[in-house]
């Protein structure tokens, strides 16, 4: 999908220009390549080099957007990516493929378990998390037409990932969406995690668990909203498709301990380990992301 | 005054305007790796760059970012400094602090201080020239030190893939690195042989003397990037600073800084 959003906005946009390092085709961007040649171009596998030359671009007025797997963006080249994007603050926009567990069987050297965690230590950078694939559409729009500074689009799930909006809806940059009200517990989720915490909030429906859904699109800068919201619940659980240190569990972590809010909080992700590999399913499954596990925890978490 | 004579002037006053910041912050700074580029930057900013704040056109990026108080020494001689603004360097809270940080009103094209990534932001510009037909040429100086980088290598291979002949880098041979001389393997002669295997057009030169540095640096080739590998003097001009690494970052007291223009 990413590709053919790319082939859209390059028809009305004409200052776009989209790199790769050599994952050109994992991204999709075949025919966006073919019908634009003068807006794409592959540095080789040398993903440095990559943040650098799109950093030179953007300078000199491009819309850039680079395409790499997550680990490769966010830790190969992290140091450029703080110079470059941080520190000179110019606007490139990281589309990372691929994050989460979804490359399976590539295993943890492609995996993005920890990306959120750098990233968003990082100045400057903002970090949104798409939840299905249209949304992916509104983000990538709102970058390549507007000027939001450099950021980090960090996609998870595989393509036929379940959709969590059927019709169109507001998409507005670093505003959090209410999905579902409910009054038991807060579930705060980002990506793919998203379509798994209606799953898990159907399921809890039945057992007379009613959770309050939160898409969390934008990740940094995150909507100081949420203090309100949180306020409101006793019990708070987020859920990510990343390492439970340092992202969506840990931002909230940071809010509710700065406002002193008094909740029982919950984390689900990723754990802090380099697990086995398998289908992006058995993955899913394995570490208790999908929306059957998700609701066995929460019930054991309410119990407590 | 012959173009020559005006350079070796302007050189000397970029000397003696580098020591006096130095001395000025009371700061031990990088000294040895500016003063080995000075000739460089001389010939640059007076022959070569046509530099216009308002509109960039040349473009000069130091990657190696110690080498700052150089650029800030050439800056302040060919006017875009006030001496004022100059003596607040590395004092607390300054624009101008060890290494580079982009600022476009006084002509300093990008932040630097982590080695080996000013080469592919100068890609990054070279390709918007081309692609917008600009004819300004964009020019990066590198260190030798600094070639141990990977990601220059990175680069290298893209420069001339996208046939940038309108870039041109500069490795600042001056043989010495933080911890002292570096290794024979990455000496000016081995160094010429590594960017012309990477396909650049490359060119030795002595890079104090200025009648050479005025031919190198005009050296263009069509869709080839050139290498100028200048052959440089670290501490070059202060007796007791050539070749003497603790120059590499150290403290000028009053009595070294009226040693060291006695020397110039």
């Amino acid at each position: 999908m990413f590709g053919q959003f790319m082939l859209e906005i390059a028809k009305t946009n004409n200052k776009l220009i989209v790199l790769s390092a050599d994952l050109g085709r994992s991204s999709g961007l075949d025919r966006f390549k073919n019908q634009f040649p003068e807006k794409y171009l592959s540095v080789g596998i040398s993903e440095q080099n990559l943040i650098g030359v799109a950093a030179g671009l953007a300078k000199e007025g491009y819309k850039v957007f680079v395409t790499s797997f997550a680990p490769f963006l966010s830790m190969r080249a992290s140091e450029q990516v703080r110079m470059n994007l941080g520190y000179m603050n110019l606007p490139v926009n990281m589309v990372a493929l691929g994050s989460g567990v979804s490359m399976g069987y590539l295993g943890n050297s492609h995996f993005g378990l920890e990306d959120i965690a750098i990233m968003r230590a990082i100045p400057n950078i903002n970090i949104s998390s798409p939840a299905d694939c249209g949304e992916l559409g509104k983000i990538l729009y709102n970058y390549a037409f507007s000027n939001l500074g450099p950021s980090y689009i960090r996609l998870t799930g595989v393509p036929n990932s379940a959709l969590v909006y059927d019709k169109d809806y507001n998409y507005e940059f670093k505003k959090f969406i209410t999905l579902k009200k409910g009054k038991d517990l807060l579930i705060l989720s980002t990506g793919s995690m998203v379509s798994q915490s209606l799953k898990a909030s159907q399921i809890l429906d039945k057992e007379n668990i009613n959770c309050e859904i939160i898409n969390i699109h934008t990740l940094k800068p995150i909507d100081e909203k949420i203090v309100n919201l949180l306020k409101k619940f006793r019990k708070v659980a987020t859920i990510e498709e990343h390492s439970v240190i340092g992202g969506l569990g840990s931002i909230i972590a940071e809010k509710i301990a700065k406002h002193s809010i008094k909740c029982h909080f919950l984390t689900i992700g990723l754990p802090d380990l380099f697990g086995p590999t398998g289908t992006y399913d058995y993955l899913i499954d394995y570490h208790g992301l999908n929306g059957e596990k998700i609701a066995k925890k929460i019930i054991k978490f309410l119990k407590k | 005054m012959n173009e020559i004579e005006k350079l070796i002037n302007l050189r000397k006053k970029m000397r003696k305007t580098l020591l006096e910041t130095s001395l000025n912050s009371g700061e031990p700074s990088h000294i040895g790796g500016a003063l080995s580029i000075v000739d460089i930057l001389a010939v640059l900013y007076n022959n070569i760059l046509n530099i216009n704040l308002d509109k960039p056109a040349d473009r000069f990026i130091l990657s190696k970012g110690h080498g700052f108080l150089a650029l800030l020494s050439v800056l302040y001689c060919q006017g875009y400094i006030s001496k004022k603004k100059l003596m607040t360097f590395q004092t607390n809270g300054s624009d101008f602090i060890a290494h580079p940080i982009e600022n476009p009103r006084y002509g300093i094209e990008s932040s630097n201080g982590s080695l080996g990534q000013g080469l592919s932001f100068g890609i990054g510009i070279s390709l918007a020239y081309k692609k917008k037909s600009r004819k300004e040429f964009v020019y990066v100086l590198v260190g030798d030190g600094e070639c141990y980088e990977g990601s220059i290598w990175e680069a290298a291979i893209s420069a001339t893939e996208l046939e940038l002949g309108n870039l041109t880098v500069i490795v600042d041979c001056n043989g010495h690195q933080n911890d002292g001389a570096i290794g024979k393997k990455m000496n000016y002669e081995n160094l010429k042989n590594k960017w012309e295997g990477f396909g650049w057009n490359t060119v030795l030169c002595d890079g104090h003397n200025m009648t050479e540095l005025l031919n190198v640096l005009k050296i263009k080739k069509k869709n080839i990037p050139t290498a100028i590998i200048a052959k440089t003097i670290k501490g070059k001009g202060i007796n007791f600073m050539e070749n003497n690494n603790d120059w590499h970052h150290g403290r000028l007291t009053k009595n070294l800084f009226e040693e060291a223009i006695k020397s110039l």
